[in-house]
């Protein structure tokens, strides 16, 4: 019965699709139809082909294929994203890079959201979800909830940044930072997101622990915030239903607003909390020893959630946004400090009995640079929400480098650590192909992300500079093209540093490669100093 | 949080477990770091006296407007405010200035030379360069060759009309005939290699000896017999090595073909009295000023 009405429902996806692929009024558009005609008219053979088959049993113990294909997907569109990001960065370092007959999609106004998407979504999406599968099956003792239902997560979460990314290229933009896929794409995450809600809530409430883990305190949050600001932050109204455009319900600063009350909560409870549920569980069991202190997980799980909420407008400070709006975004950011501390000193200090494994494990080293880093930017973000500090560092090259401290300091690493953690016990290996690759990707990747941070900040603060510099009758003294020049050399510096990043994360995808082949290598247990 | 009374102590630590493990991961009972803890009691504490001090709380049609009476705008304002009544009896000096006598009051011409300076960074530098070297189509400002003239007077008019723009009814106007339709290709082949003759350019004698008759029928009205140019009209002098398109033959055919226009917007709106004076002075001392 249940097969029958999937035919139904794909024949009938199928059959709009090809109306609208017929009728579509933009490219974009077109091209999106005939994807999603192609993808359910293929579901709809599959299952066609299976409607005689045997119905087997629900099987037993958790259910590991889905994370395998996640761990797949996040290393895959890690270097798809990292790459996009060395494009860029070399297109603003050299201009010459937007060549002309790749006009209009390979310019930089389309690679940009492709490489910023292509990371936080793509990457951090599909590490989330995996890992969000991972843990929550473990630190619950039951399997994923909803059958095939995690499936449909994983590549309907897929083809949500397929359609993402071929929108972008082929000039489909809301025009929203992080929020730019237009409204049937939107519409499609919406279910997907639904469906990884009760997912994961399914697999909460059949759990056999008495308790709730803290990582599935902030995994919670972080689902559950985010499905809010993506329906507040996409309500818009399409011009046709026959083509990509859309058309925003909030105008003016209003609209600005509540951009950056999603915008800073993508940050704050995809990228943080998210990253937090992570980690809650990845140090923990690759230290080998307890969290550190239930009470501060505690404390500064509440205290996080409920002031980052407030946060967003330190993105709109001198702006049209009334004072007091921009006032308490400063006040709460401030605030905001010592929670999110708190998940940098429960995860440092649960290495408590366990420093020495710094000097023997690369993937604990990555993580502690991932909370040094995780604390670095978490400090940094306060710091620069305070308005005298604001008005010196917005627009400039510096939030470039503090959002990237944070992306490839804190998620990159702790994903990059989570990927080594799993994909031996995925693969039933006894541990990753080569020891020696992570230490690679370890110096790499940190190296890179110094050279970036540090050429940002000096090329921001002295962007920022030059913008201000007055003579002493109060007229500006540089153009905005001076100031353009004088930042080319940084451009260069960053460029090489993402080099530096891409490079190590070439080298873990081949690492995994070489780990899910089965060519382990032995060599003394991770942990245990060679003697 | 442990519910037996044995307690599971750590090892390593000596702190008591919450009593409770999943996937091997257990907790422990430790307290809060106190500095962690009086930080960010410091910090809510300083939230709330900041919001106090400042416009903060939402009401119902309005805000808190804070003790201290601050605002952004009437920051910005008050900065602005400074620099203006500072500065407000020299601008208004050289308002009322005589520019072609400026080089005699020296502090005057100081202040009008930085303030055109930032004038014309940020408005001017986007076509014309940083260094006012103009780029293709847009004239270099820093020669002594001068498309509608390079006096005060000319250049104080460019700036306050502009040139070839609707918005302004008193702006400078010429338009160039496009000769795609008018000439055969071998008349603007003879045309252009005239054009590269009388600009001392290597060209093809034959075809520039033709081109010699057409130019004078339908270029001299405005470029003059002899190809100087004409500034009334703002056409270019052609016997020189200064090009606003290009002196290549490529680029000389297609201005003959297509024609050009060149388009300025008008400042006279945008731009305070003592503002396009102090440009005006910047542009006139850059090298060209006549």
């Amino acid at each position: 019965m249940g097969n029958y009405v999937k035919l139904i429902v794909l024949g009938l996806i199928t059959l709009f699709a090809a109306v609208a692929a017929n009728w579509g009024r933009d490219l974009a558009y077109i091209v999106h139809a005939i994807i999603i005609m192609g993808v359910s008219a293929f579901m709809f053979v599959r299952v066609l082909r299976s409607m005689d088959k045997p119905v087997y049993a629900t099987p037993e113990g958790y259910m590991d294929d889905v994370i395998r294909a996640g761990v797949i997907a996040t290393g895959f569109w890690g270097v798809v994203g990292f790459l996009v990001g060395v494009v860029i960065a070399f297109q603003l370092a050299f201009p010459q890079l937007n060549f002309q007959p790749l006009e209009p999609f390979g310019n930089f106004g389309r690679l940009r959201p492709l490489h910023t998407s292509a990371v936080i979504f793509a990457f951090g999406g599909n590490a989330l979800i995996m890992s969000t599968f991972y843990i929550v099956q473990r630190t619950c003792g039951a399997r994923l909830w909803g059958g095939n239902l995690a499936w449909f997560v994983f590549w309907g979460y897929n083809l949500f940044i397929i359609l993402a990314a071929t929108g972008y290229l082929l000039g489909a933009t809301q025009g929203k930072e992080y929020a730019e896929p237009e409204w049937y794409v939107d519409i499609w995450l919406t279910v997907v997101w639904v469906a990884f809600l009760a997912v994961f809530l399914g697999t909460i409430f059949k759990r056999q622990e008495k308790h709730i883990y803290v990582a599935n305190w902030f995994l919670l949050s972080f689902i559950v915030t985010v499905a809010m600001l993506h329906l507040v932050n996409n309500i818009s109204i399409p011009v046709s239903i026959w083509g990509s455009k859309s058309v925003q319900v909030f105008s003016g600063v209003q609209d600005a607003m509540v951009q950056w009350w999603y915008g800073h909560n993508a940050v704050g409870f995809f990228l943080t909390a998210g990253f937090l549920g992570m980690m809650y569980y990845f140090v923990p069991k690759q230290a080998g020893r307890p969290v550190f202190s239930y009470k501060l997980s505690i404390i500064h799980f509440w205290a996080l959630i409920f002031l980052y909420i407030w946060a967003g407008p330190h993105h709109l400070h001198y702006t049209a946004l009334p004072d007091w709006a921009s006032t308490l975004g400063m006040v709460f950011s401030i605030i905001l400090w010592m929670p999110s501390w708190g998940g940098m000193i429960n995860g440092l200090m649960t290495l408590q009995g366990a420093w020495d494994k710094l000097r023997t494990d690369p993937i604990i080293r990555m993580m502690v640079i991932s909370l040094a880093f995780y604390g670095m930017s978490t400090f940094e973000g306060p710091m620069m929400s305070i308005k005298a500090v604001n008005s010196l560092s917005h627009y400039t090259d510096w939030t470039i480098g503090h959002v990237h401290s944070g992306a490839l300091g804190w998620n990159g690493m702790i994903t990059f650590a989570a990927l080594y953690f799993l994909t031996p016990k995925l693969w039933g290996r006894a541990q990753m192909y080569s020891m020696s690759a992570i230490n690679w990707h370890f110096w790499l990747a940190t190296i890179g992300i110094i050279l970036y941070a540090a050429s940002m900040w000096v090329t921001g603060i002295m962007e920022g500079l030059m913008w201000r510099e007055v003579d002493a009758n109060g007229f500006l003294v540089n153009s905005f093209a001076d100031t353009v020049s004088a930042k080319f050399p940084m451009y260069v510096v960053r460029g090489l540093g993402g080099v530096l990043y891409l490079a190590g994360g070439v080298i873990m995808v081949w690492n995994m490669w070489m780990t899910i082949r089965g060519g382990a290598k032995v060599q003394a247990p991770v942990g245990v100093p060679a003697e | 949080m442990s519910s037996n009374d044995q307690k599971d102590i750590d090892e390593v630590t000596g702190t008591d477990t919450t009593g409770h493990a999943w996937d091997g991961i257990k907790e422990l009972n430790s307290p809060l770091p106190r500095w962690w803890l009086w930080t960010f009691y410091i910090t809510i504490v300083w939230g709330i006296a900041y919001t106090i001090a400042y416009p903060a709380w939402p009401l119902i049609s309005s805000a808190t407007s804070g003790v201290l009476g601050y605002s952004t705008r009437a920051e910005v304002a008050s900065e602005i405010a400074r620099f203006e009544d500072a500065n407000a009896e020299i601008a208004a000096e050289l308002a009322a200035a005589d520019l072609s006598t400026l080089s005699e009051n020296e502090t005057l011409a100081r202040f009008a030379t930085s303030a055109g300076g930032a004038v014309f960074r940020n408005n001017c530098s986007q076509c014309h360069g940083s260094g006012a070297a103009g780029a293709v189509g847009y004239p270099n400002l820093l020669d002594d060759d001068w498309l509608w003239g390079g006096d005060f007077d000319n250049i104080e008019y460019t700036i306050r009309h502009g040139i070839r723009n609707e918005e302004d009814w008193d702006a400078r106007w010429s338009e160039m005939t496009a000769y795609d339709d008018i000439f055969s290709n071998q008349e603007i082949d003879q045309v252009v290699q005239y054009v590269r003759l009388i600009s001392g350019q290597p060209h093809d004698e034959a075809l520039a000896a033709a081109g010699e008759g057409l130019f004078i029928d339908n270029c001299t009205a405005c470029h003059g017999d002899d190809g100087a140019g004409n500034r009334d009209l703002g056409a270019p002098n052609l016997t020189d090595a200064i090009w606003l398109y290009g002196g290549d033959v490529e680029s000389l055919e297609e201005t003959v073909r297509y024609a050009r226009f060149g388009v300025m917007p008008p400042w006279g709106e945008r731009l305070t009295e003592a503002e396009i004076k102090a440009v005006t002075a910047y542009v006139h001392q850059l090298g060209g000023g006549e």
